[in-house]
């Protein structure tokens, strides 16, 4: 790997002048905005009906960008965005902010020719990050290829999971590559997505326009859109979430694989890698040289999809 | 005191018009309050109210951002004759082309607007006050010249107007700096708009060096033929006496522009058809379809049976012709609107990354709101021609 796999290049500390300048900068500016909160008052109405609380809609317009909220300010957020999750979903919501862990960046490998296209990780990626169950958003696309090709236009993407494996089929699971030089970052016009210090690349629901560059500049598909408004049965709502991955999202804003990392930096797996009823998934931290992970990348013939593209993905395929 | 009543001038003008001009506009308004309904279900609904998916995440109101753009653009084609070479024939109808200018930079600007998910949130984009990912995002520079382009052009239109309205000369040392750095920005929001596509590895199609001189040169052909449609029609209606040897030099620069479009577009389709790799499917898509699917078969086919038509107006002396020629203009716009939109747009998705094939057709919704922007911007439009002609005429002066 890199330098630019170190850590402590990707974290982003903005400077406190220039925060304070900022600060300075929005406080002359809110009288302004006040006037354009009238406006779009109708899309925040909208999205309050709930709550009704004035002062939540107008803390929730002027939230800060997640690298610039002091502690006490994102205590805040996090305690009005999880009354309004239990207003919303009818159930308690536990939002954390586990920060990455030190000298962890996070790899993943999947063995393709262990996986036999059941689509469980896919099952258990939508319970586990609390997706949409109206429309159809997943993380994971498996693709069924002809065993001797490679060519994705040839893929089937709504093959028959109930008589998996299909003869002289091979499975082909995709999802965020996590790449170090992920091209959606670059997009996005606005910062509202950027690659958190452990490699994972994150979006800030409260800050995303929605404006969808981000899915336009990504090679693996891995960004998906917020069309509606998310609803998911209240039984089916998984109450421990992070403020950068899985906590519920709102109508207009993308949102996409994070490693799971509300597991993941608590030391436990992905949940797509526990539903694998194969075993076909390794994940772990790379620069940890008695990683599982790293076993696999010195010791298998790994590849990366779509290289060429110079995006760095941190997640390999392999074959034994 | 003197741009007080200036200002005051304008303002009457709009107010002032006869019957044509107050149906004209009250169609319009209908249009845009229909517009304005539909956007506010979209509001209330969000964008699953459109015919876009995860598949195909940009549809229709960002394939009329890209083609007016354009239009904004190509004012520059005008300015350049009148203000660097000084031909007075082009100098009349100059600041009426920056009056569509200012209109397509608007249109451009709420076609973003409109297709953003959380359009309160607006405010993210402002520079210190928001984050602003400037210079890593090219949407961000697009922002940036967007604005720059459309500030120049009405800073340069006013000026203009107003000493017009003064009955004194334009200084050359005030306009012409504003006046090149203009060409500059002109050139650098269309160049920019295609460097959005360009710039993306994830879709070959889009990927090509070719993508922005083809922008440029298919602005500077589909702008100024705009343009010539409203000025025949202010000719017809006899409101405003648009010289020929003015019409003259617009066919030419369009005919030009319009050659040199089609052959860049002739090499880009060369190269996608000799081979057919893997890159070239989005291409096959949109000229001939893909696994049966074929709904942007009939629309780019329409285009290149538009622009060809055009072209042979254009060569022909058929182009004398006051009504071949406004057809010819038509064709020219509503063709190129077509390859750039929805042929460059939104085969640019399909096949998506990971190959597969997913249609987009825009819903009565999205047609309805893009026609409701479009009805605003002809709107502001009209008004601003109706200014500066009744400047030019000196139908209003400073008495």
């Amino acid at each position: 790997m890199s330098e630019k796999n170190n850590p402590a290049k990707t974290v982003e500390t903005p400077e406190n002048s220039d925060v304070s300048r900022r600060e300075l900068f929005k406080k002359t500016a809110i009288a302004g905005t006040i006037a354009a909160a009238g406006a779009v008052s109708t899309t925040i109405a909208a999205s309050n009906v709930e709550s009704g609380g004035l002062s939540d809609a107008l803390d929730e317009f002027f939230q800060k960008h997640y690298q610039e909220m002091s502690k006490e300010e994102m205590q805040k957020a996090i305690a009005r965005l999880e009354r309004k999750a239990k207003e919303k979903h009818g159930k308690e919501i536990h939002i954390g902010n586990t920060p990455p862990l030190e000298g962890v960046l996070f790899g993943y490998a999947l063995n393709i020719s262990k996986c036999k296209g059941y689509r469980k990780c896919v099952d258990a990626c939508v319970a586990e990050n609390n997706q949409n169950r109206d429309t159809t958003i997943q993380y994971i696309r498996v693709l069924e290829l002809e065993n001797e090709s490679m060519n994705f236009e040839e893929a089937d993407h709504y093959y028959d999971r109930e008589t998996v494996p299909h003869t002289g089929k091979k499975y082909f699971p995709i999802q965020c590559q996590q790449c170090e030089n992920p091209p959606c970052v670059t997009a996005c016009p606005v910062e509202a997505t950027w690659k958190e210090a452990d490699g994972i690349t994150v979006i800030d629901y409260n800050w995303c326009i929605g404006c969808r560059y981000c899915a336009a500049a990504c090679p693996y598909w891995a960004r998906k859109f917020n069309w509606s408004e998310p609803s998911i049965p209240e039984e089916k709502i998984n109450p421990e979430t992070h403020y950068l991955s899985n906590r519920p999202r709102m109508r207009g804003v993308m949102e996409k694989c994070t490693f799971c990392l509300q597991r993941t930096r608590k030391g436990k797996l992905p949940a797509c890698l526990e539903a694998c009823p194969t075993g076909a998934r390794v994940f772990g931290n790379i620069l940890d040289p008695k990683s599982e992970i790293r076993y696999v990348l010195e010791n298998k013939k790994v590849f990366r999809l779509k290289e060429e593209l110079n995006t760095e993905p941190k997640f390999w395929y392999y074959s034994d | 005191m003197e741009f007080i009543r200036f200002c005051f001038d304008g303002v009457k003008e709009i107010f002032r018009g006869g019957k044509l001009y107050w149906s004209w506009m009250g169609v319009l308004a209908v249009v845009a309050l229909f517009g304005a309904s539909a956007y506010l279900q979209q509001l209330q609904q969000g964008l699953v109210v459109t015919g876009m998916s995860d598949q195909v995440s940009w549809g229709i109101y960002i394939a009329s951002f890209t083609s007016l753009v354009g239009i904004a653009a190509a004012a520059i084609m005008l300015i350049i004759p009148a203000y660097i070479f000084h031909d007075m024939d082009i100098k009349e109808i100059v600041i009426p082309a920056e009056g569509l200018a200012i209109a397509a930079c608007v249109m451009s600007m709420m076609f973003v607007l409109i297709d953003l998910g959380r359009p309160d949130r607006m405010w993210h984009l402002l520079p210190y006050i928001g984050r602003f990912n400037f210079p890593k995002s090219m949407l961000a520079w697009d922002v940036l010249v967007l604005n720059v382009y459309l500030f120049l052009t009405m800073i340069i239109s006013v000026y203009l107007l107003f000493s017009k309205y003064k009955g004194k000369e334009p200084k050359f040392s005030i306009y012409f700096p504003l006046v090149i750095l203009s060409i500059f920005s002109a050139l650098s929001i269309h160049t920019v708009t295609a460097f959005l596509f360009s710039s993306n590895v994830a879709r070959s199609f889009w990927h090509t060096g070719l993508l922005a001189p083809r922008f440029i040169a298919s602005a500077f052909s589909a702008g100024p033929a705009f343009f010539l449609l409203t000025a025949l029609v202010m000719r017809y209606t006899k409101v405003f006496p648009v010289k020929e040897i003015a019409i003259k030099r617009l066919t030419t620069i369009i005919t030009i522009a319009l050659e040199i479009n089609l052959f860049l577009l002739l090499a880009e389709v060369f190269t996608e058809f000799y081979h057919q790799t893997e890159h070239s499917a989005s291409a096959a898509y949109l000229f001939f379809g893909l696994g049966g699917k074929t709904a942007l078969v009939p629309w780019i086919w329409s285009s290149v049976f538009l622009n060809i038509s055009a072209l042979v107006i254009f060569v022909l002396p058929l182009k004398k012709n006051t009504i071949f020629l406004a057809l010819a203009c038509l064709f020219l716009v509503v063709g190129v609107w077509i390859e750039k939109g929805m042929g460059l747009v939104v085969p640019g998705f399909i096949p998506t990354p990971l190959g597969e094939v997913y249609e987009y057709t825009p819903t009565f919704i999205e047609v309805q709101i893009s026609m409701g922007v479009w009805a605003i911007g002809l709107m502001l439009y009209t008004i601003l021609a109706k200014i500066s002609i009744a400047v030019n005429l000196e139908r209003i002066r400073l008495t």
